[in-house]
């Protein structure tokens, strides 16, 4: 990876020392076994003044977790975040942050909220007012001063989020999602007109980092995005975006920079690296999605009938689909786990277990699910050899618990194990029962 | 608002009228506290009525004031308890054990270090009975805010973070607001609380001295010795209009004012309304005082050791938890050292043994009764939950019954048990749950009124009715509220069994055999061994029953019947 001397360069070129600085960093958590889970690793990033980065990855992939670190809300496990020259210990001066769910204040009007961050500054009175109700024109939100967050559209809330955060006037703005918990429309609005604002120069800003999920979103709006691994995060390419503002979606430049994207974040660093124990399904240490099987099949389905018919471009297929990417990933991941599709270069192609089971009835399905589940998901295999041996054909829940939290935290291993006891009961495979938290072999009949 | 619109200067000139008289009736009760002592003793109480405002008045004072120390003990009891880790380990179980713990028999024990405060003068006798109504305050409340502050949601922890609030700034701008609509409710369940003890606190004994200071409880505990039931039911009637007033100028605005801090943005509850709130925010005086009391708070953020920035709290060392654990271990040892020590001191182990059977006794009354409440009220409340307009016609009577103090009404019970000649253990045991049954009541008409409609659509749809609809619909969707309001109601009935099992009426004494009735007499003569025995036994009844049954039940209720 040339990150370090692309930016560096940059740098130069600008003629100023970074914005900030990050060398070496990693987020990790201690596991039961005396272990670390490791959530972000080795991350080395720049940012100099006069950009917007993204950071580009899938949940889980540690670039929320790295805006908390820079926001000086966590602490790094180890490596440098510098902000201006200086470690950030703790909330710096001068780095805001705009939050995903919004986080305003409910009991403090949309003035109140804004003047928050200028409050805790101890500015003089009317220096706070004048210079809240600056940021509200700023963002569009005159005549809504002295309206309570709940009075507000969701667009409107956000809007209130961005002068919260511009108003303290900083040199960083971090942005966490911004626009997901937004209706595709408003999102859309609300990008634009920060994006017009910069362009114009009129933002007291001079960078921001933009975290996101959106491949379309962090190109339509960064100089140069992150991608990211998960499992744990690194960054696995960088690609420039040297478009012109304002971009257009439909611009033949604009869908390449989408697809090298969608190439990046398949590309995984496990084949590139030849890590077997991070090869998805080789071990029951493996962190499971939870995805539906109606989604599994529905997938499925789709790649088999025309015009795809069995071969597809997985940033066309989600466009089709109507599905965010961070959604499709998950599903098309699982289905290359269970060998029913192939994952290559942002392709995805159907396997010849993959095309049967699209042509099979739900009873013919089971059974192929069932045949592949325990085969190649370790996890699936694991709990029915228990139950099997068992005399008494059950098994707590706690059992494999314990087990799957040696590997991973708490959360992902409720989560894993959630994934794997809804594929065991559609492929009936083994039976469980929530109210005593029991896996067993019988299935009610 | 369909009304018509009045000038600000109207609601200047009524919030105007509020202020004037609150300062009138602070300046006139706090001249008559400062009087020495024997001025008190010289006027005994008269049972005319022409008295009963002043006595009224007297008493809601006292009951304020103990608000306002358990507000203060709240913010601070609850905060180090939240904050600290380690305070923690010892705050909590202390708060857990003393909500359980009926209070009033330590009241006597401390009147002495309170007159002491005040030598000879009323102020002191006062303190030691605000003290008393505090301690049926203050807990919930402190336990309250000490959850509301575990439950503070992190995106908005993080966002005073990255603005840099300090800890003080923080406290005031987040904590606190988000914290306030539950401690309200709290309050107003405190409340209720505090009247039902105001009746015992208001008569103190030190040494052979009795102190009786005026308010509507000696007023009552007068009547009931001189047999006036004429007096006892305008007792009645002043406790009516005290709690009328309170409900209108205190808990109906702080509400409404408390909705607006909700979190959840939409609770699909209509918001509470109150004139009084009204009327102070339409006043311009009233905004440009509190505008300026504002400023002034806000100028707080800046000073000295209140704008220092978040420190981090430090990494916790094992050793320093190892040494801390430890010596609360060793504190706890020796304090049930003591207590046992101090108890067998005075009684036989035989007397142990009579405790704890009067305890069985005792909970025997409060399982029957709260299993009887919920019989009736269970399906009430189902009934009222799923009308709306009716849940909401219904909802401030209901508030305002629970904080009447059911134990006015005791008067009147006894002198009915005297002239049936009822049996005493049977008939007196209704009056535990009086004041206490309104929580079960409560609980399941916000369970039944959160039913969502597509449940009862879809019930309908299939044609569930009868007892089947009762079983597979109505019970599980209320039942996680239910238990919450059991819980409640339980712990409140043996906190009342020490006022409702024994009862009085002029000459005539009636008693019930259970721990309540043991815990009165002994506090009555003045055994503290008695007095420690009861309520260590009583205490280690709820405390068992709340971890044996209630806890599990309700985890039970929430793994099962929430969705989502």
């Amino acid at each position: 990876m040339n990150t370090q001397t692309a930016t560096a360069a940059r740098a130069a070129a600008v003629g100023a020392e970074p914005l900030l600085e990050i060398r070496g960093l990693r987020r990790s958590f201690r596991k039961p076994d005396g272990g670390e889970l490791r959530v972000l690793d080795g991350v080395d990033m720049t940012v100099v003044e006069g950009e917007i980065v993204g950071l580009l990855g899938r949940s889980g992939s540690g670039k929320s977790t790295l805006l908390r670190l820079i926001a000086g809300l966590e602490q790094p496990s180890a490596g440098t975040i510098r902000y201006l020259g200086q470690p950030v210990t703790g909330p710096a001066p001068g780095i805001a942050m705009v939050f995903q769910t919004f986080a305003l204040f409910p009991w403090l009007t949309v003035l109140e909220n804004v003047q928050l961050g200028l409050e805790a500054l101890g500015l003089p009175d009317d220096e706070i007012r004048r210079r809240a109700l600056a940021a509200i024109d700023l963002i569009g939100l005159d005549g809504f001063e002295s309206a309570y967050p709940r009075e507000l559209s969701g667009g409107m809330r956000q809007r209130v989020g961005f002068a919260r955060a511009l108003v303290v006037h900083p040199n960083l703005l971090l942005m966490d999602e911004p626009f997901s918990a937004l209706d595709v429309l408003t999102a859309e609005t609300l990008r634009t007109d920060f994006l017009d604002l910069w362009g114009e120069g009129q933002l007291p800003i001079k960078s921001a980092i933009l975290v996101t999920h959106n491949i379309e979103e962090a190109v339509l709006m960064c100089h140069r995005v992150l991608v990211f691994s998960h499992q744990p995060g690194r960054i696995v390419a960088e690609v420039k975006v040297d478009l012109p503002h304002p971009r257009d979606h439909a611009d033949p430049l604009f869908r390449e920079v989408v697809d090298r994207l969608y190439v990046a974040l398949t590309e995984r660093p496990a084949r590139a690296a030849a890590r077997p124990e991070h090869f998805p399904g080789t071990g029951i240490g493996t962190i499971l999605p939870r995805v539906e099987t109606n989604l599994l099949a529905g997938l499925l389905e789709a790649l088999a009938a025309p015009p795809y018919s069995g071969k597809a471009d997985l940033p066309v297929l989600a466009g089709a689909l109507h599905i965010d990417v961070d959604r499709l990933f998950p599903v098309a991941e699982t289905l290359e786990m269970l060998r029913f599709v192939e994952l290559e270069g942002g392709d995805i192609r159907l396997t010849e277990a993959g095309r049967r089971f699209a042509e099979a009835g739900l009873d013919e399905r089971k059974k192929l699910f069932a045949q592949h589940l325990l085969a190649y998901v370790p996890l699936a295999g694991h709990i029915r050899r228990v139950l099997d041996e068992r005399a008494s054909h059950t098994a707590p829940r706690s059992r494999f618990l314990d087990e799957l939290e040696d590997h991973m935290t708490e959360k992902a291993a409720e989560q894993t194990l959630d994934a794997v006891t809804s594929w065991g009961r559609y492929a009936e495979v083994f039976a469980y029962d929530d109210h005593a938290q029991r896996f067993s072999l019988e299935n009610p009949t | 608002m369909g009304k018509p619109k009045l000038p600000p200067r109207v609601f200047d000139l009524l919030a105007g009228l509020l202020a004037f008289g609150l300062i009138v009736f602070l300046a006139e009760t706090s001249r008559e506290w400062m009087a020495p002592l024997s001025a008190l003793q010289a006027a005994p109480v008269a049972l005319d009525p022409a008295t009963l405002p002043h006595d009224a008045a007297r008493t809601t004072l006292r009951m304020l004031a103990a608000l306002a120390l358990s507000l203060v003990f709240t913010f601070t009891y609850g905060t180090v308890a939240a904050k600290s880790r380690r305070a923690e380990r010892l705050l909590i179980p202390l708060l857990d054990i003393l909500q359980s713990v009926p209070i009033l028999g330590f009241v006597s024990v401390t009147v002495v270090f309170f007159m002491s405060l005040a030598p000879g003068r009323v102020l002191g006798a006062e303190l030691a009975a605000i003290f008393a109504i505090f301690t049926s305050q203050a807990w919930n409340m402190a336990f309250s805010f000490y959850q509301s502050l575990h439950t503070v949601p992190a995106e908005l922890r993080e966002a005073a973070a990255s603005f840099r609030l300090s800890p003080w700034m923080r406290f005031w701008r987040l904590e606190v607001p988000f914290a306030m609509p539950q401690l309200v409710w709290n309050m107003m369940m405190s409340m209720s609380g505090g009247w039902f003890f105001v009746v015992a606190a208001e008569a103190i004994s030190v040494g052979n001295t009795q102190v009786t200071l005026p308010g509507v409880g000696s007023y009552i505990a007068a009547a009931v010795a001189q047999r006036d039931l004429a007096a006892v039911g305008w007792a009645i009637a002043a406790m009516l209009v005290v709690i009328l007033i309170y409900d209108q100028l205190l808990f109906r605005p702080l509400v409404a004012w408390a909705d607006g801090l909700r979190f959840e943005q939409e609770t699909g509850v209509p918001p509470a309304r109150s004139w009084v709130l009204v009327i102070l925010r339409r006043s311009r005086m009233v905004s440009a005082v509190l505008a300026a009391a504002g400023a002034l708070w806000r100028r707080t953020y800046r000073i000295g050791p209140f704008a220092a920035a978040g420190t981090r709290a430090a990494r916790a060392s094992r050793w320093g938890d190892l040494v801390w654990n430890a010596s609360l271990v060793l504190a706890a040892g020796l304090a049930l050292w003591q207590v046992v020590r101090f108890a067998l001191a005075g009684v036989t182990p035989s007397e142990v043994a009579t405790a704890f059977l009067l305890g069985l006794a005792t909970f025997a009354r409060v399982a029957l009764l709260i299993a009887l409440a919920s019989l009736i009220w269970v399906p009430v409340g189902v009934w009222v939950g799923l009308r709306p307009q009716l849940a909401r016609a219904i909802q401030p009577l209901a508030q305002f019954l629970a904080a009447f103090p059911a134990n006015v009404l005791f008067p009147l019970a006894v002198s009915a048990i005297v002239a049936w000649r009822l049996d005493p253990d049977v008939w007196l045991s209704p009056l535990m749950i009086l004041g206490t049954q309104w929580y079960i009541l409560f609980n399941v008409i916000a369970g039944a009124a959160a039913i969502p409609s597509e449940l009862r659509h879809a019930a309908a749809n299939f044609h569930v009715g009868g007892w089947l609809w009762w079983r597979r619909v109505a019970l599980p969707a209320v039942f996680p509220y239910y238990v919450t309001g059991a819980i409640t109601a339980a712990g409140g009935s043996w906190n009342a069994s020490i006022v409702a099992e024994v009862a009085t009426w002029g000459e005539t004494r009636l008693q019930a055999h259970g721990l309540g009735a043991y815990i009165a007499r002994a506090t009555e003569a003045g055994d503290f061994h008695r007095i420690v025995l009861g309520i260590a036994v009583m205490s280690l009844f709820v405390v068992t029953i709340n971890r044996a049954f209630w806890r599990p039940l309700y985890r039970r209720a929430e793994r099962r019947y929430i969705l989502g």
